[in-house]
This record gives structure tokens, sequence and C-alpha cells, in this order.
């Protein structure tokens, strides 16, 4: 396989003038799949080269970071960014172009793809090396219960997006000091062409509730069927002095209030316990909640993804399971 | 308004998951099909559009015969007309790549696209199945027209362009204004979707549903812009798997009572949580 390019290029995502985990993570993936091709990392950030965020690139080394600046992408726009990243790349020139799954990537990185004709592959959970050397990518079919491998064919770019929590950033490597060169790219944009016009994010509402410092979250799904039928998981919650989450499903339904929902579209947790009641763990759902310490599944659907990341699981009828085990913890708390 | 709704036909939330016995896909004997879910919200909005400010719902959707069920499905529901990409066999379809069912959607629809402010073209965010969430932006960008995801409201401004709320991440939104013609993916959520009603359901029978096969559409005379023919795929399945668990799961049996006493035990002295 031949390839014009001669580097990895990453992608990095600035919001609220920080560099998210998730960057961190889709550079840890470039750094992975440079290693099976051989071939140096670049890094690009939309900043001024004079902001104070470059001194805070880490990680291992990349061997050039550039600096896309330019008025027009202070806000973003899909049609900023296309424009900017596809000037970028027609210089640069890599084999690779990395991103961090984030909903901004989504909206208009299969749009840069396709002014390359190229496509995508999107929210990969895995990266290999196939015995011919060329790279395979992991992504999940079927809201997770299915994977698939994917390979790239031809000459052109090829672009990827990488799943939240699927790689883990890597540590500054103490003897690459001074290797890395940061360079201003100015991309030329024509105010004219930017057809969206982009109002200032907002939060509706502060939030009552902070899951994030809970110690123990019950959370529940579409298997509880009812609006109804919450009662008998709200009191499983208070049985244990857990606060009350939900899958999106729940939310959109308004059977509780949206701050609950844990997931892409909202809160990420990491309790010591994560109790998911009749959830069956698609990948929106379980990038918000595969870091907890302990996660425990009941679900009616032995084959459900939930228990791919599950510690205990119980396979059974909820409507069941959950008022035994409300009992069983009153009994054992006294 | 003129709006296109593109619609996706799916495997059924409860499927059976069996691999097939070329490892590329499920085995779809015994599956069920449904409407895709954010698409479902798409068609809503649609219908709620024509409602407000009237005009005409268009759906536009690939697959097989049985897509034709699925389609019914939004006549019924209120769309007005419909145009059915039809592909011979299972796998057809499956030989496109993200791009090439986007370039085959671009050139169905290629007759339909009117240069005026009040046309949208409107799909769900992404497809249960596959899970790509990219044919809506990938058409936006082969018709040059621009684009927005996430999208939970549409408001037509009246002065050619729409406005449109945005779901952002951990809770945050974001209003947007585009220019219009657009396109638009809907996400999941907004509005509660409506049942078909039996006269919907009579009234479905007999409107037009303009059938074409993909071989009919990758015809030279068709297509006027070379940019929308499908090349050879890009990007190609390999291989699907069942996914390999990533924690031990303790698996705790029994009849209900006994099982949760054996959580609760397992909760109190390896956990440590109780």
């Amino acid at each position: 396989m031949s390839r014009s390019g001669k580097s990895v290029l990453v992608f990095l995502e600035m919001k609220n003038l920080e560099i998210g985990r998730i960057s961190w993570e889709a550079m840890a993936a470039g750094h992975s799949l440079a290693e099976i091709l051989g071939l140096p990392v670049d890094l690009a950030l939309v900043a001024s080269s004079g902001n104070p965020i470059f001194g805070h690139i880490h990680g291992k080394l990349p061997r050039t970071v550039y600096a896309i600046d330019n008025t027009l992408l202070h806000n973003y726009t899909a049609d900023g960014f296309t424009a900017a990243y596809a000037q970028l790349i027609e210089r640069v020139k890599p084999a690779y172009v990395v991103f961090p799954h984030t909903y901004q990537v989504r909206d208009f990185a299969p749009a840069l793809a396709t002014r390359f004709g190229q496509v995508l592959i999107g929210d990969v959970t895995g990266i290999e090396a196939n015995p011919d050397g060329a790279p395979r990518f992991t992504r999940q079919l079927l809201q997770g219960k299915l994977n698939a491998n994917y390979r790239h064919s031809g000459a052109g770019p090829c672009f990827l997006s990488v799943q939240a929590g699927a790689f883990r950033p890597d540590q500054t490597d103490p003897s690459g000091h001074g290797e890395t060169m940061l360079e201003a790219f100015p991309p030329s944009l024509d105010a004219a062409k930017i057809r969206v016009r982009p109002g200032a994010p907002f939060r509706p509402s502060a939030r009552t509730v902070d899951l994030g410092s809970a110690q123990i979250l019950v959370s529940v799904g579409r298997g509880i069927k009812e609006e109804a039928n919450i009662a008998i998981v709200q009191e499983l919650a208070t049985s244990l002095g857990a606060e009350l989450a939900a899958s999106r499903p729940i939310c959109d339904a308004g059977w509780l209030p949206m701050e609950r929902q844990v997931g892409s579209s909202g809160q990420t947790v990491a309790p010591k316990v994560y109790m998911a009641i009749g959830i069956s763990g698609a990948i929106q759902h379980l990038v918000g909640m595969k870091a907890s310490q302990c996660i425990v599944a009941i679900n009616k659907d032995e084959n459900a993804p939930i228990f791919e990341v599950a510690d205990y699981g119980i396979v059974g009828d909820l409507f069941e399971v959950v008022p035994a085990l409300t009992a069983a913890i009153r009994k054992a708390k006294g | 308004m003129k709006i296109i709704v593109a619609i996706k036909q799916v495997p059924e939330r409860d499927a059976r998951i069996r691999i097939d016995s070329v490892g590329k896909w499920i085995d779809l004997a015994d599956v069920e099909f449904a409407m895709n879910e954010s698409d479902a919200y798409a068609l809503e909005e649609a219908l709620q559009l024509k409602e407000a400010h009237g005009g005409e719902v268009i759906v536009l959707s690939a697959g097989p015969e049985r897509v034709g069920k699925t389609i019914r499905e939004a006549l019924a529901k209120g769309a007005d007309r419909a145009i059915h990409i039809a592909s011979e066999s299972e796998d057809e379809l499956a030989q496109y790549d993200a791009l090439g069912v986007a370039q085959l959607l671009a050139r169905a629809i290629e007759d339909e696209i009117v240069p005026e402010p009040d046309f949208l073209i409107l799909t769900g965010l992404q497809s249960d199945d596959l899970g790509l969430g990219q044919t809506g932006v990938i058409v936006a960008e082969l018709l040059g027209l621009p684009h927005a995801s996430l999208i939970l409201k549409v408001e037509p401004t009246g002065s050619g362009t729409v406005r449109v709320l945005r779901e952002l991440e951990d809770g945050w939104f974001q209003y947007l204004e585009l220019h219009t013609p657009a396109v638009l993916t809907i996400q999941s959520g907004n509005s509660k979707l409506r049942y078909a009603t039996l006269m919907g359901i009579k009234k479905a029978k007999t409107k037009p549903v303009k059938v074409i096969s993909i071989a009919d559409l990758m015809s030279e005379d068709l297509g006027k812009s070379p940019a929308w023919r499908p090349a050879a795929p890009v990007v190609v399945l390999e291989q699907v798997k069942l996914p390999t668990k990533q924690r031990t799961t303790q698996m705790l049996s029994g009849t209900p009572a006994e099982a949760a006493a054996k959580l609760v035990e397992k909760l109190q002295f390896e956990v440590r949580a109780l």
C-alpha cells in the first residue's frame, strides 16, 4: 500500500480554554497508530500561537504543533472549521487524520472527509495492526451489541475519530524535550462562505442535583417500561442512600428531569457503585459511566452490552429483582 | 415548506444478535424491523413544520422491499409522498460506504431540490444499526448546502434563514441561524412522536411512492453530477464479532430473593459500599 502522507495528524479540541481529556486520548490513539506505521505525529489546535495552552501539551511529544489562527474560528462553525482544517491537511498531507469523537467533530468531520473523497471512520474503540501491517479499526454497531473491524483502502488520507474512554492518555516522555516545533498556521477564510451564525452556548437552568458527587447511583433505563414504575427504583435508591439517575430515553420521555441523565449528552459520572437497572448499555450511555469503580447490572437480556462492563450482574425481571433487592438492603442495614 | 426526510429502516432494538455465515453482519432471519428512532423524530419535526407553515413532506428511504413497510408508516403519519431507493438484495447497499450511500441519496433527490428558502432536508442524527451519524452531513456537503447536527428545534424565520436549537455536550445548548435551503440532522427526544390514525393508514395506501432501483440510479443518463457517482468504497467492513468483556462479571443467579441477597453480600463485604 502506498501512501503519499508522511505523518499522523491529530486535531485537538479546546473547550472553555482547556484541552479536554478526550483530546489527550485521541493523541494517544494517534501515537499508537503512528507506532504501527512508523510515522511521526503532528498536532493541530485552533488557537493563536501565543496562547499559553501550547505550554501545556503533554504526553508523548509530537513533531510539530500547528496553531490554527483566524478570527473567523473564534466561534465554532462547521463551514469555518471544515475550510480551515482542509487547508492544513492540504499543506501537511498526512496519511492519517485523527479526531476526538466529540459533538463538534461529529458536526463537521464527515463533511471534511467528503471534501477529500474520503469517509470518516467514526467512534473508533480500537486500533491494531492487520497481518499485512495495515491498521485495523474497531467500532461498535447495533448500540454496542456488535464490534466491527474496518479497513481503509485507497491512497487518500484516512480520517478517524476515537471514542471517549477507549484510549489511555500517554505519560509525558521525559527524554523528549526540545524536539517539538510550534508553527502558526493562518488559514485564509471568507466570512461570506460561513453560512451559519452561531449563538452563545447556554445551560437552561442551574443543576439542582450533582450526580458527580454521589457515592452510589441507581440508574434506570427503558426496561422500566412506564413512568409509574420509576417508584420501585426510587425506593431502591432511597434504601441505599443513593441518587437516582437515568439513561436518555427516560429523560426524553420526561419521566425524570434531564439533569439526571448519564451519558454522552448528559453527565459523566464515576461513583463508587453504579447500579444500572433495565439499561441495555448503548455506547452513548457507557461513555458516561464506565469509569465507575463498581458496576452492577440488572437486565432481562443476558446479552445486553451493559454486562460487558459490569462487575456484578443479575439476569432477571427487574420488577421482581428490584423489590427483592430493596428488601435485602433494608434488612442488611437493620 | 418543502421538506425531504431521509429515514432508515433498522433491526428492532430487541432483535436477537447472531452473526451471519460470512461474518459481516447479523443473520436477518426472524429479525423484525422498525423506523430508526432519530429518523422518527426527524419525521415528526417535518410534520409539525408542515402543520404550522403548510407545504409538503417527502420521505426518502433506501433498502430492499421490506423498507416499503416503514415508508407506508411514514405516509400514514402524514408524509405526502415517498421515494424508495430499492436494493435488489439485503447485500446490495452494504457494498457502499457512507459516502456511496449519501451519493445515491443525492442522486435520488436531485430533481426535487429547489433553491427556495423554505426547502429543508431533515434526517435523524444517526442510525441505531451502523451508528455512523454521518449521512446527513455528507449529503449537505455533496449538495453544497449548509448543515447543522444534533438539532432539537427548527423555526423558520421567514427571511431566508432557519433558527435551530442544537444540543451540545454536558447539558449545554446553542441556537444557530442557518441560510436555507439547509440540511438538519435531528436528535431524539424533543417532541412526542405521533401514532398513525386509522384514517392515516387508509390514506397512505393511495399516496405515491416512487421506486427507483440502484441500477437505474447509477445509469449514466440520470445523474448530472459526476461527483455524486459512488466509486469503490474507501472504508470497508471486514468482519463483525461479538464484543469481548471489558471486566470480569460475576453473575449472581437464583431466585430474585437469592440473587438480591448475594448482591447485598458483595456490596457489603467486597465493595464495602453499604
